[in-house]
């Protein structure tokens, strides 16, 4: 595998998976030229006149879509950890004797570890994705036959869009679904709140199976996927456990060391002057991140401040800000408790958005930097502002991007972390590996200090007679070596063998993960 | 080395297990020292965490053993106050003391007369509470080696509050150690009193002699360590007869800085129950600050120990602050900025206080004896009372330190 060092001096392959790659050339310096891809013309006359698009059940469905070795295959992560339908797909896949899959989910989570046997046996080529908890360790140890492509959701969806992935066939859990193929997330004993994910797959996939265990009579609204755009529709009897699909409630932490860090934020938000009216902030769904709107809440209704829209990952917290009228707007990008699935199915002003709206790199704009602030989290940050998510500095895949690295382009992009965990310093020379670059990132707010980014002269005069502990990047990186002993000495990888790569938003390669030696 | 025992284990284990580790020493014949590690930060601190070890195996002369370490990310000086102990449970007569290089941040010392609005217990056998504590400002620290700690692991804390007044940055808090009940107590100062604690809890105390004891053994310990700055003293009173007794604890020594009192043990030897309202510990918390203030020391009251009230410590402290008491404890850190809210002036106190201080620096430069502010005279208490609350002030954020450039 030939390898060379990108604009930002990581090592990065040329080739992967076969596919030639474009290296990292540089924040807002890569264009694409060209034409974006073009699903096949369809016509009607092949389709039931009736809209009665049902077949008998999933290996029926893959098998009228034509599946075959070498296919690509699309989820989307709308269900969680409560998806079990993704298992019960590649039973299916398996049990056909179809093999070398690539499998290309929005994102996975634990309860997927049952691929683990289809990745051995050949049934997974690989995964473009995230590569979550065990899945994450299995890649990293070198054991998965192809290379992992790790991309944000906005890069998922420019991924499609611009032919990089073709999806042979999408596969749809939809909450709610028509025989058409019309579906949403609202309603349905699965309701997940809005299934914007799979969008881009139900645009672009060659075939497209819809598999609901809610169906209704034709129309199901609001259809948040077009029956349009469906081949096949599948009844089951249930996509997964509700319980973990959206949580009951979600719970701000009580750790006390989180909860500095979120009054932190929200000070310094309205310190800095971004608090005003008609101001929009992202929060996403971390303990630290709910925990930071409700400081923020209490300094809006203090000064009389109302926000325009909140961007997020709804939970109840955003659910009360809209109903006490402190925003105007949620726009959704993915709901996380049964509080938020209720208020987008009754409330129009939380709308319902996907990676295309918020997050595509490459459309005539998107609304993640129109947003004032995003808070955001990491697992580690370099003094160079440098940010990692996707790893721990053990060096092993733990997370996905997510929608991460697109909310960078915030007006101001504020990291929330503790600079510690343990003896796992946060704060630290160098990133593992990097999915941000620094240029993007403005402040650090941790338990010991907040850095704000020199390149950010406007923030630091904003924050100069602030009460908040202010500090350089390397003063809280001494300050952690100095408590765990030591700078930490870097996972031992082998050079040679690259098992995942990690894209920016334009769809260059932005870094790589290297096999973990034992 | 003779020994009986050729076997002893110290610290934590478990799946909830964080921060801390878990050893083993199994003494062998020969073979040198055999190291397991099994740590979730092997790659990053796994050498380290050897070289560690093995220097304090040569510290206390341990030449042949399997030693297993289990470790759950703990810091250094929690790693070698485990292994300190797993060695002198198998060999009890080693005196030698394994100290970590004293942190810098930790040299300051304390004045009997500071703010002591509010003090943050942390059990002393968890150090995971430990490194943060100080980063939610509260006036002091406490690391607790009585009710907090299980009697099995008394010497485990001993070990661990020692490693942590060296070691943990206190961010400028006040640095407490709550000892156990006397006798067991006197046990414990050895390992505290030559590491720059501050202000020793005295806990049960029920006689003036209780405190004469600590004290003289805090002196034999600074002599014999050569240290010369004040440990101060804060008796905590939980029984009725020490109640009874409160100024003769109070005035027992000159290093008293401050008595305080403790409710649950405090209503359970009345034989009645601790209720929010209070009515049942109104006298005694009133004698503790009658006797505190006899003795020309600090009042401070009781822990509020419902964490997720935050409506009612504030109330708890506004109701403390009216009886006379400065300071409060605290079980959680989020309850400290609503204790130094609670104890914070309010702007008509602090509008008076500027006035009178004013009056009296202006009839100081006149050569005026008498000061008066309207009708009203300004005596010397008042001034020091108004003088007080522009501190308070000044602290609480709620005055500029320059504030009379600005009048």
């Amino acid at each position: 595998m030939k390898l060379i060092k990108n604009n930002i001096g990581r090592l990065v392959p040329t080739e992967v998976n076969g596919q030639r790659q474009i290296p990292f050339q540089g924040v807002n310096k890569f264009k694409p030229t060209g034409n974006k891809a073009t699903p096949k013309i369809n016509s009607c006359i092949d389709y039931p006149e009736d809209g009665n698009k049902i077949v008998k059940n999933l290996r029926e469905a893959l098998k009228k879509a034509g599946l075959k070795d070498g296919m690509t295959i699309s989820t989307h992560h709308h269900l969680r950890n409560g998806d079990t339908l993704t298992n019960i797909l590649f039973d299916t896949i398996h049990a056909m004797g179809v093999k070398n899959i690539r499998w290309f989910p929005s994102a996975s989570f634990p309860i997927h570890e049952h691929l683990i046997k289809y990745l051995e046996d050949g049934t997974i080529h690989h995964i473009e994705g995230s590569m979550n908890g065990p899945l994450g360790r299995f890649t990293t140890e070198g054991k998965m036959k192809g290379v992992g492509v790790l991309r944000s959701h906005g890069g998922r969806y420019q991924s499609v869009q611009d032919g990089e992935v073709h999806i042979d066939i999408a596969v749809i859990a939809a909450p709610t679904a028509d025989p058409f193929g019309n579906a949403n997330g609202v309603n349905g004993k699965s309701a997940s709140g809005l299934i914007g994910f799979a969008l881009a797959d139900s645009e672009y996939a060659d075939k497209v199976i819809v598999v609901t265990d809610n169906l209704v009579p034709f129309p199901c609204v609001p259809w948040q996927i077009q029956g349009n755009n469906v081949d096949y529709v599948v009844q089951v009897d249930s996509l997964g456990d509700a319980s973990k699909i959206v949580s009951g409630t979600t719970e701000v932490t009580k750790s006390p060391d989180r909860l500095l860090i979120a009054e932190y934020v929200a000070q310094f938000i309205d310190e800095a002057g971004i608090m005003k009216n008609g101001f929009s902030f992202q929060a996403g769904s971390g303990g630290t991140n709910l925990a930071f709107v409700l400081y923020l809440k209490e300094r809006m209704k203090a000064k009389g401040v109302k926000a325009r829209f909140v961007r997020g990952g709804s939970t109840k917290y955003l659910v009360q800000l809209l109903e006490e009228g402190l925003t105007d707007y949620i726009l959704d990008g993915q709901t996380f408790d049964l509080e938020g699935v209720r208020s987008m199915r009754e409330n129009p002003n939380h709308v319902n958005t996907s990676p295309f709206t918020s997050y595509n790199f490459h459309g005539k704009g998107n609304f993640a930097s129109i947003i004032d602030v995003a808070v955001l989290g990491a697992t580690e940050v370099d003094i160079n502002f440098n940010a990692n998510v996707v790893s721990h500095s053990d060096g092993y895949l733990l997370h996905g991007i997510g929608g991460w690295q697109n909310c960078l382009y915030s007006k101001c992009t504020i990291l929330a972390v503790p600079s510690f965990r343990d003896r796992i310093p946060v704060i630290i020379d160098e990133v593992t590996t990097l999915c941000g670059p620094g240029e993007l990132i403005d402040v650090i707010i941790t338990e010991r200090g907040i850095a704000i980014n020199p390149k950010r002269k406007d923030l630091i005069q904003a924050m100069k007679n602030s009460s908040l502990p202010i500090k350089s990047i390397k003063q809280i990186r001494d300050e952690i070596y100095s408590i765990c002993g030591s700078a930490p000495a870097k996972p031992k990888v082998n050079k040679n063998k690259v098992v995942a790569v990690v894209k920016w938003v334009d769809g260059t390669v932005l870094d790589s993960v290297f096999q973990i030696m034992k | 080395m003779k020994n009986t025992i050729t076997k002893s284990s110290a610290g934590k284990r478990g799946d909830n297990v964080r921060s801390d580790c878990y050893f083993e020493i199994d003494l062998t014949n020969s073979g040198g020292i055999k190291l397991e590690v099994k740590s979730k930060v092997a790659s990053m601190y796994g050498d380290s965490i050897k070289n560690q070890l093995n220097e304090m195996c040569k510290f206390f002369g341990l030449k042949n053993a399997n030693i297993l370490l289990e470790d759950y990310g703990a810091l250094p000086f929690v790693i070698a106050a485990r292994f300190e102990l797993a060695v002198k449970r198998m060999f009890p007569s080693i005196d030698k003391e394994f100290l970590l290089p004293f942190n810098k941040n930790n040299l300051a010392k304390t004045t009997k007369d500071r703010l002591r609005r509010s003090r943050l217990y942390l059990p002393g056998n968890e150090p995971k509470f430990f490194p943060n504590a100080g980063l939610h400002q509260p006036d002091g620290i406490i690391l607790d080696l009585e009710d907090s700690v299980a009697l099995s692991e008394k010497d485990a804390a001993q070990l661990l509050v020692r490693n942590a007044l060296r070691s943990i940055d206190f961010y400028g808090a006040e640095r407490m150690v709550r000892i156990n009940q006397l006798p067991r107590g006197l046990e414990d100062l050895k390992f505290i009193v030559p590491h720059n604690v501050h202000v020793i809890l005295i806990p049960k105390c029920e006689s003036a002699h209780q405190v004469i004891d600590v004290e003289n053994e805090v002196n034999r310990l600074k002599e014999e360590n050569q240290i010369e700055h004040e440990i101060y003293f804060m008796p905590i009173i939980e029984s009725a007869l020490g109640i009874i007794k409160a100024y003769e604890i109070a005035a027992a020594s000159k290093n008293n800085c401050a008595l305080t009192i403790g409710l649950e043990d405090y209503t359970a030897d009345l034989g009645t129950q601790r209720t929010l309202e209070g009515k049942e510990s109104f006298f005694a918390r009133s004698m503790i600050v009658n006797a505190a203030k006899a003795a020309g020391i600090q009042a401070i009251d009781t822990v509020f120990s419902d964490v997720g009230d935050m409506e009612g410590l504030k109330q708890s402290v506004i109701e403390a602050k009216s009886l006379g008491f400065e300071g409060k404890g605290c079980i959680h850190p989020r309850q400290v900025p609503v204790v130094h809210e609670g104890f914070a002036p309010t702007l008509e106190e602090i509008e008076k206080a500027m006035k009178i201080v004013l009056a009296f620096e202006e009839a100081e430069k006149k050569g005026i004896g008498v000061v008066s502010l309207g009708s009203k005279m300004i005596d010397a208490p008042v001034v020091k009372r108004a003088q007080k609350t522009i501190h308070l002030a000044v602290l609480n954020n709620l005055l500029n330190e320059n504030w009379k450039q600005k009048q």
